[in-house]
């Protein structure tokens, strides 16, 4: 599919991150191409989330580029790559929900500090779009503390998706979900590609959300990508061990 | 790697490396306060509604304290003034010592353990659960939106309480003075706004921001700095309120060197 187009709207290069003595990101090569969701798996403390957390600047590399639509994060000034970070939507691993506001306020938070000069009635609207998108539009008046995990999770996305990201970035987006649940959250995922148009790195250890969410997968290991490829393509001819007891892992146990 | 091992050998012993460090980023932090706080957009609303906190969060201890202050503070300097016949004295004596030292001191001290902590504590848990990163990511100033607007609203508010506290404990005293010397209220203000000068109450609305602003970013910077995990979040509560006390009673003592240089100059 992203053969025919080729279009890649990440592209990272030789990334490299260590904290101290720990080196997690040792040249981490990576394409995003338009359209597609890409699965991230890896164990936990492989670094996935430092990964993500360069890409927005949560974080920042050491070595090597990261480049996001067209343009190099190292270079931007923090007002350029503000604009840019509005492009790019985050979902948390623990949702990350301002727990002093409201639902709708959570939503109204990014929009109007990032919109300027939108009326009530189009903040409301979009609100309600939104709550809709993710399936919560009785949760507008409520609190963080009262919704349930795979609530907040949505919340967070909806939160995200209020301005419009070109791209998504998942952090464990099923992490502590029970299998309805996550089969939910798989669900909204393949949904938001569909109704927003996004391209996205879903992040999971959970090869049953990644076999439903992903085009693609990449293998993180010992601080690189190890396989890229189909579902099919790393696990059937994995030539790694690790990747195969990764999908042992998962499915015999 | 070997090579690298050694960029990470202590300066001079790991505890005291770290203590500059720590140093050094309180510093950049005040710093990258004073950077924000001029630079618009200026969140009146936010500081608004954190000043209301602070005034409402405080208000109840301030005025049970303020007022007991002043009625023993009165009740164990009698005994001394009645020995050289000087009761008479009393009403200034309590202004100056309430207006100097006690009105900001005590204030500050309860601002610090009420609001100190709770800003500690609930900018730690945001930090924790990463609802600071989720401003940084959706292109909001954490810095700006929760730094900034809190110590600005400590900064102004505790002067305007240490007000109220003043005022509190003079009447406190003036109960007690009331009962025991019979001085009327007219008669006990008269005394008690002679006894105070001009510097007197300059340097305790300057103090009094000093301590403000001390409350406001030490919580902040506790809270902004906190480890991972609950326990970060306690920690960053206590730290905060330790801390500004220390700092507190270090600037009380610094006021004083220099009101009084100012004043026998
Ligand atoms: N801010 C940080 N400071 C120091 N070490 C960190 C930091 N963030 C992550 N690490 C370390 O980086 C490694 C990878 O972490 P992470 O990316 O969170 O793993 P995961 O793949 O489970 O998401 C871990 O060893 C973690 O301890
Ligand atoms: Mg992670």
């Amino acid at each position: 599919m992203h053969n025919e187009e080729n279009e890649k709207v990440v592209k990272i290069r030789g990334l490299k991150k260590s904290f101290d003595e720990n080196h997690v990101l040792m040249g981490v090569d990576l394409d995003l191409y338009k359209g597609e969701n890409l699965v991230v798996l890896g164990k936990s403390g492989s670094g996935k989330s430092v990964l993500i957390k360069i890409m927005v600047g949560l974080l920042t590399q050491d070595e090597g580029d990261i480049e996001i639509l067209g343009k190099n994060t190292a270079g931007l000034s923090l007002k350029e790559f503000n604009k840019l970070r509005l492009k790019i939507g985050f979902s948390f691993q623990h949702s990350a929900l301002y727990d002093s506001m409201t639902v709708k306020e959570n939503l109204v938070f990014p929009l109007t500090r990032n919109i300027k000069g939108l009326t009530r009635k189009e903040i409301d609207k979009k609100v309600d779009e939104l709550l809709d998108a993710v399936g919560l539009p009785q949760s507008v008046n409520q609190m963080p503390s009262e919704l349930s995990g795979g609530q907040k999770k949505r919340i967070g996305v909806a939160r995200t998706l209020i301005l419009n990201p070109e791209i998504m970035l998942y952090d464990e987006p099923t992490a502590g979900l029970d299998p309805i649940t996550c089969g939910d959250i798989n669900k909204l995922i393949t949904q938001v590609r569909e109704q927003f148009n996004t391209s996205s790195i879903v992040i999971t250890h959970d090869l049953t959300c990644a076999k439903a969410t992903g085009d693609r997968m990449a293998v993180l290991l010992d601080g690189q990508f190890k396989a890229v490829g189909t579902f099919e393509e790393v696990f059937n001819n994995a030539s790694d061990q690790r990747v195969k007891s990764f999908y042992d892992y998962n499915f015999i146990k | 790697m070997p090579g690298i091992s050694n960029e990470n050998k202590p300066l001079i012993s790991k505890k005291i490396d770290r203590f500059f460090i720590g140093l050094a980023s309180a510093f950049s932090f005040v710093k990258r306060f004073f950077q924000e706080a001029f630079k618009p957009p200026f969140e009146f609303r936010e500081i608004m509604r954190q000043s209301y906190e602070i005034g409402y969060r405080s208000l109840p201890l301030i005025s049970l304290t303020g007022f007991i202050v002043g009625i023993v503070f009165t009740n164990q300097s009698r005994p001394s003034l009645t020995e050289f016949g000087a009761t008479s004295w009393l009403p200034a004596l309590i202004s100056i010592a309430v207006v100097r030292a006690m009105g900001p001191l005590v204030t500050a001290l309860i601002a610090a353990g009420k609001v100190g902590s709770s800003i500690g504590a609930e900018i730690g848990s945001m930090k924790v659960t990463e609802q600071i990163d989720a401003m940084e990511v959706s292109a909001i100033n954490p810095f700006k939106y929760l730094v900034v607007t809190r110590t600005v609203a400590t900064t102004f508010m505790i002067p305007i309480l240490v007000m109220y506290t003043d005022f509190v404990a003079l009447m406190g005293s003036f109960l007690s003075v009331n009962a025991n010397e019979l001085v009327s209220l007219s008669t006990f203000f008269v005394q008690v706004f002679e006894a105070i000068s001009f510097l007197d109450l300059f340097s305790s609305i300057i103090k009094s921001l000093v301590f403000g602003f001390t409350i406001g970013i030490v919580g902040c910077y506790k809270g902004y700095n906190s480890s991972k995990g609950t326990e970060g979040v306690g920690k960053a509560a206590n730290a905060s309120v330790v801390m500004a006390m220390f700092l507190i009673f270090i600037e009380e003592l610094l006021f004083l060197q220099i009101v009084n240089a100012i004043r026998y100059a």
